[in-house]
């Protein structure tokens, strides 16, 4: 691949996910430490500083950018805050690889951190908002962010004949995988019958099946490639991202989606409607595209697992298998370390929690662990290509293509 | 007398005068329905048309998916004390060629639901406050002998 859609990973570094309860600043500072250090720079080293914000800290959705750059220490580095709910690191992402590639720096740092509530989340702020659709779905149906996830479960149920121990099996999967991460905030087996036996929260996925809401902070040195042979004494980068995947969805998104109460009309669609043509499979298929690969290269993948049963509708939306196939590769072990292509081989939100702004770079830094061969435990043995996949609230893709 | 308030303004009918129904937006250009209604651009991005007509959608459709929400949503939804739990669904509007989701009347259980199964709309109470009901629409199962 030439070097005009490339940029060098040099440093990515996590502060622990958990639910610590202290400000959201200490994990991005800490885990914006192990990045630089990473990578054999300083702070001072850094040309642009680009956040991804968090909604529940500070002054909400502002500040993210400046915020890691002050506790670093001004130092008159560029900056750049952006929110694109659970895509805000991928945003943030494309944010600094912009600048790179458009010659404006050669050094970035990415930085974000999340510090949550207890329980469902729940809309930001007080007072009565009747123009806002995420407000007004808990206030008009109690719809949480589970009651999506499980409408999608069902109907995989209904469509594909998926069981209540596929999803189960997703479950154990990931557990599995996470068990020797240091990163992750759930480290330890769990049994289909253990998850089958823990409490229905929106049928038909229980509660092991269900992301938590964690704190934690992740972030990436990415620079220009000339810098990185520079620095590496003219070897080439360990790790490059060749593709960054923003996009939004395509006229009409057919399936429902989080904070939405109803998909758009197709009536002005010339083509065969079926209510089931969404968003997520245009996420990679750009990002592939972008990079120049297929879902045929694929070493691993980081999806995101909100529910179990959501990963295995991203099988088949990154292009691992045709639809209605996920639980037959998870069921021959395709997806699990020491199959052809392991999804979430850091354990995935089933062992982390969601850690918004954090979320979609920590995905990132897993993939750069994996391609140089350094995810002790839980390492993909010969990794070249990997690939992250996420969406945010309102219609944010976000999808990293990273090769070795 | 308890006083009937919709929970949101110009989302739906009473049917104090017929059926209730909910109420959406149709683009005067392209056909291109929307709900809750849009007043300001149409969704279709072929097309400029800033006039839209309010109109009622289907008060029958079919089952997309389903679930239920077993523990209590935070607010700003307003629970009954003590908490009852309900199902939901997204509901397939064939004419309109999009997906409306909505709670399900209450004593209805996932057993008794299936994907595909016809509902019908209907406006019931979604919280009571002092001397008022909170209204809101829910999606009805349609029994064997109520079909056709």
């Amino acid at each position: 691949m030439p070097d005009d859609k490339r940029i060098a990973v040099l440093g990515a570094g996590m502060h622990p996910w958990g639910k610590w309860g202290r400000p959201f600043v200490e994990y991005g500072l800490a885990a914006a430490r192990d990045a630089l250090a990473d990578a054999g720079l300083t702070w001072r080293d850094i040309q642009f500083v680009s956040g991804a914000d968090t909604i529940r800290n500070g002054y909400p959705g502002f500040v993210s950018g400046a915020t890691f750059a002050q506790a670093l220490g001004w130092t008159g580095a560029r900056v750049s805050s952006c929110y694109a709910a659970c895509a805000s690191g991928a945003a943030a992402i494309g944010n600094a690889r912009a600048q790179i590639l458009a010659g404006l720096c050669d050094v970035a740092l990415v930085v974000g951190a999340d510090t949550t509530p207890k329980g469902f989340f729940a809309p930001v702020g007080g007072g009565d908002r009747k123009d806002d659709p995420d407000w007004l779905r808990f206030h008009l149906m109690g719809a949480t962010n589970p009651t999506y996830f499980a409408l999608y479960a069902r109907r995989r149920m209904d469509r594909f004949g998926a069981t209540e121990e596929d999803f189960a099996q997703v479950k154990v999967k990931n557990a599995r995988h996470g068990l020797a991460n240091p990163y992750a905030r759930y480290r330890g087996e769990v049994t289909v019958e253990e998850v089958l036996s823990s409490p229905m929260v929106a049928d038909p996925l229980r509660l092991l099946e269900i992301c938590a809401t964690s704190d934690g902070g992740a972030a990436l040195v990415l620079t220009s490639m000339d810098f990185a042979r520079r620095h590496g004494g003219g070897a080439e980068p360990a790790v490059t991202i060749n593709a960054v995947s923003t996009v939004t969805p395509s006229f009409p998104n057919t399936v429902i989606e989080m904070p939405n109460f109803s998909t758009d009309s197709a009536v002005a669609y010339g083509g065969e409607w079926e209510a089931g043509t969404g968003f997520r499979p245009s996420i990679t298929s750009a990002a592939y595209a972008e990079a120049g690969i297929g879902p045929e290269d694929l070493d691993l993948a980081e999806v995101y697992d909100l529910s179990a049963a959501l990963e295995l509708d991203w099988y088949e939306d990154i292009g691992l298998c045709g639809e209605g196939e996920a639980e037959k590769l998870l069921r021959d072990g395709v997806t699990s370390l020491g199959g052809r292509v392991p999804v979430n081989p850091s354990g995935g939100l089933s062992c982390f929690g969601e850690a918004i702004p954090a979320q979609a770079i920590a995905q990132v830094c897993e993939c750069v662990w994996q391609l140089r061969g350094t995810a002790q435990g839980h390492q993909v043995e010969g990794a070249r290509v990997a690939v992250t996949a996420n969406q945010g609230l309102f219609g944010h893709g976000s999808s990293v293509v990273l090769s070795r | 007398m308890r006083t009937r308030v919709p929970a949101v303004e110009g989302w739906f009918t009473l049917g104090d005068d017929g059926a209730p129904a909910l109420l959406g937006s149709r683009c005067a250009a392209c056909g291109t329905y929307a709900f809750p209604a849009e007043a300001q651009f149409c969704r279709n991005p072929d097309c400029v048309s800033q006039e839209f007509e309010t109109v009622e959608l289907s008060r029958r459709g079919r089952i997309w998916s389903y679930t239920d929400a077993r523990y209590k949503p935070p607010p700003p939804y307003v629970a009954a004390d003590p908490y009852v739990p309900f199902c939901l669904a997204a509901v397939e509007l064939a004419a309109e060629k999009l997906v409306v989701m909505g709670q399900v009347t209450a004593g209805v259980t996932v057993d008794d639901l299936k994907v595909g199964d016809e509902v019908e709309l209907v406006v019931d109470t979604l919280y009571a406050e002092g001397d008022s009901d909170y209204l809101v629409w829910k999606w009805q199962p349609i029994s064997a002998g109520q079909e056709g």
